[in-house]
């Protein structure tokens, strides 16, 4: 069987869940290679055996933290020309499109970014896309070279399935360009204890609506009594009540969870481009004409400050 | 000292018009006004900061790879300051992928002449924000993208990068490509003057043959990609919408428990 390249993004070792999605996904249309980059590379394997690695590729060096991007592709290339895989599958984030285009690029391959399925087709790998906002659906694939193709997270749900994650070495020589872009300081993420934003099951939202720093207080507490992560519109991040790295839309997260909830956000187009494709949404909104509702499996108008703390604590008490 | 600017700015259907495609599954431009996609306009105004806060002669030209009606796009980004525009418009272009709009666009950024590559993060049409990679790819410069912050000072340009996981300072020397969030500052409103201004200053057409390119490595036929089909998503069915009277908390968590999410 073909052999289906698929770049693992890890922190440390720690493999993150799109990349467990990616290995099921690639089971659909080959055998899964992992290509694990930088430090805790090998720490890897064990769990992407667990998700159907035949085999892992390794290379460790300070390269691929100390600038961007470019050295990760060239590790990506050295790995294609070892395993002439049938595809590239990298996941969604800002970095991995820009890694796969990149690489496709060298390979004289087309690139496809933010597939929310893929398929075995006759001419090669079919990617879905969900794009204007979520308004259409289309079905593309790679007409030259070998195709590589970014996936969304929450795209596939993981399965496990046992392979021998044969760990090898990967002997990378770095490119002349690989050094260009330094990383002079990195400040990592605060963590907030909560699930991440783009692979949470649930995400809980606030807008304009919230009107203040101190009341997303309201928003975080049912987030925490649903286990979910805490998302905000443009209009929340931009009157700094919350962090941009939470904003969800087309310049922020495109998420995808089984529920989302929005309490306060209109549903302007740019918002709704980043979580349109939730499977169930539901808001809050005191207008009763805001598009938003157009979206709603169900919908309450009315005041957030009444409706989302007694939804918290009605939660809470169902939870026990 | 001369610092050169090429800003790369797309043209594209409106997002709150009712985007489309057309039969052969390209995007149909006819149905649905178009405009300077957003995005490009926070590079534009990152260009002119970089001008203004400059001692060089900084010249910026704005440069559009698309249809007739694209000269729209150059025409706003010129009203906000920029001082040239450069439109590579050919009919052989219809269709165009990623990896086509990247060759074009490099082509004609080393036509013109460049220090400074400065685009937006991601078009509002394609949204992959792969273009700017591809750039720095192609033209063997470093990439120094998605700078919610840009600064440029002895020919080094340094800028934040606000990742998943982490927030980088990066740094790298001219020339470069560099990408820019809808995080790095508003962009301008054009002034009247910006806009009776912009009627005079020059905007050079190429068509493929100025940049040496053959009509089949570019359009659907040069494309690496395939859309085989476009289908509209069903509208979603109507929700329950209800009003509250005091309970609306309760049912929406009793909705939620139905659903299995409680
Ligand atoms: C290029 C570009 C990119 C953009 N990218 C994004 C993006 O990624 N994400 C994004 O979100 N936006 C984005 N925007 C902005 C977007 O157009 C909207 O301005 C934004 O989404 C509005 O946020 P909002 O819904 O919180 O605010 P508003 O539109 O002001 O809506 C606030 C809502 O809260 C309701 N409300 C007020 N008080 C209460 C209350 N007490 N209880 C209940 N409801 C209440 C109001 O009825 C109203 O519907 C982008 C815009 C542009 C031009
Ligand atoms: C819904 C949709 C999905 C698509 N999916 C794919 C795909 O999976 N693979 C693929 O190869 N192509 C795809 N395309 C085609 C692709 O969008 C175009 O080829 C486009 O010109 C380049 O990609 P982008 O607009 O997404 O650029 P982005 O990378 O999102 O744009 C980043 C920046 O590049 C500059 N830029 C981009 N295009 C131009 C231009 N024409 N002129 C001047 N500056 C420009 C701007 O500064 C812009 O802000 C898709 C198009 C659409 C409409």
């Amino acid at each position: 069987m073909a052999e289906v390249l698929v770049y693992v993004d890890h922190a440390g070792g720690a493999v993150r869940k799109p990349t467990l999605e990616l290995l099921t996904l690639a089971r659909r249309i080959g055998e899964p290679v992992a290509v694990a980059l930088g430090d805790g590379a090998a720490d890897t394997a064990a769990t992407l055996a667990e998700h159907g690695a035949v085999k892992v590729l390794t290379h460790e060096a300070a390269e691929y933290a100390d600038y961007l991007v470019v050295p990760k592709v060239d590790a990506l290339q050295t790995a294609v020309a070892a395993v002439s895989p049938a595809a590239v599958l990298v996941s969604s984030s800002a970095e991995g499109k820009e890694i796969a285009a990149r690489l496709a690029l060298r390979l004289g391959s087309g690139v496809i970014t933010d597939a929310i399925d893929l398929e075995a087709g006759e001419a090669g790998p079919v990617a879905v896309q969900s794009v204007f906002a979520a308004a259409f659906t289309t079905r593309s694939r790679v007409s030259k070279g070998i195709p590589v193709i970014t996936v969304k997270p929450n795209s596939a749900a993981v399965e496990p399935a046992p392979a021998a994650g044969a760990v090898e070495a990967l002997d990378v020589t770095f490119s002349e360009q690989a050094k260009g872009t330094k990383v002079v300081s990195r400040t990592p993420r605060e963590s907030t204890g909560r699930p991440e934003l783009t692979e949470a099951a649930i995400v809980v939202s606030g807008g304009r609506g919230v009107n203040g720093a101190e009341n997303f207080a309201v928003i975080e507490a049912l987030a925490d009594s649903l286990g979910a992560a805490v998302g905000a519109s443009r209009a929340a991040v931009d009157a700094g009540w919350y962090p941009h790295t939470s904003q969800v839309g087309q310049t922020g997260k495109s998420v995808s969870p089984q529920l989302y909830v929005a309490a306060g956000i209109s549903g302007a187009i740019q918002h709704r481009a980043g979580m349109q494709t939730s499977k169930t949404i539901v808001a809050v909104n005191k207008d009763a004409e805001a598009p938003i509702f157009d979206l709603v499996d169900y919908g309450v108008v009315g005041d957030l400050f009444d409706v989302v703390p007694q939804l918290t604590e009605e939660v809470k008490a169902r939870k026990g | 000292m001369s610092l050169r600017i090429v800003v790369p700015v797309k043209y594209v259907p409106d997002a709150t018009g009712d985007r489309h495609f057309a039969d052969d599954l390209t995007v149909d431009r006819d149905d649905v006004d178009g405009l300077l996609s957003e995005l490009d306009e926070y590079a534009v105004e990152q260009a002119l900061q970089i001008s203004e806060n400059s001692d060089d002669d900084v010249e910026i030209t704005v440069l559009t790879v698309g249809p007739e009606d694209a000269k729209d796009a150059l025409r706003k980004a010129l009203s906000m300051g920029a001082d040239q525009a450069i439109h590579v418009e050919d009919d052989d272009l219809h269709g165009t992928d990623a990896i086509g709009t990247s060759l074009v666009l490099a082509r004609a950024i080393e036509k013109a002449g460049y220090d400074l590559v400065l685009s937006g993060m991601a078009s509002t049409d394609g949204v992959m924000g792969v273009v700017p990679a591809l750039l720095a790819e192609r033209l063997g410069v470093p990439q120094v993208t998605l700078l919610s912050e840009v600064a440029l000072e002895d020919g080094t340009v340094r800028g934040r990068r606000d990742g998943d996981a982490a927030t980088e300072q990066l740094e790298a020397s001219l020339p470069a490509v560099v990408s820019v969030t809808d995080q790095s500052g508003e962009a301008r409103y054009p002034s009247f003057k910006g806009i009776m201004a912009a009627k005079k200053k020059p905007v050079t057409s190429w068509d493929l043959s100025d940049l040496d390119l053959e009509a089949e490595e570019v359009g659907l036929e040069g494309a690496y990609t395939v859309v085989e089909s476009a289908t509209e998503r069903p509208a979603r069915t109507a929700g329950t919408i209800v009003k509250d009277e005091g309970e609306g908390g309760r049912q929406l968590a009793a909705f939620l428990a139905s659903q299995k999410f409680v």
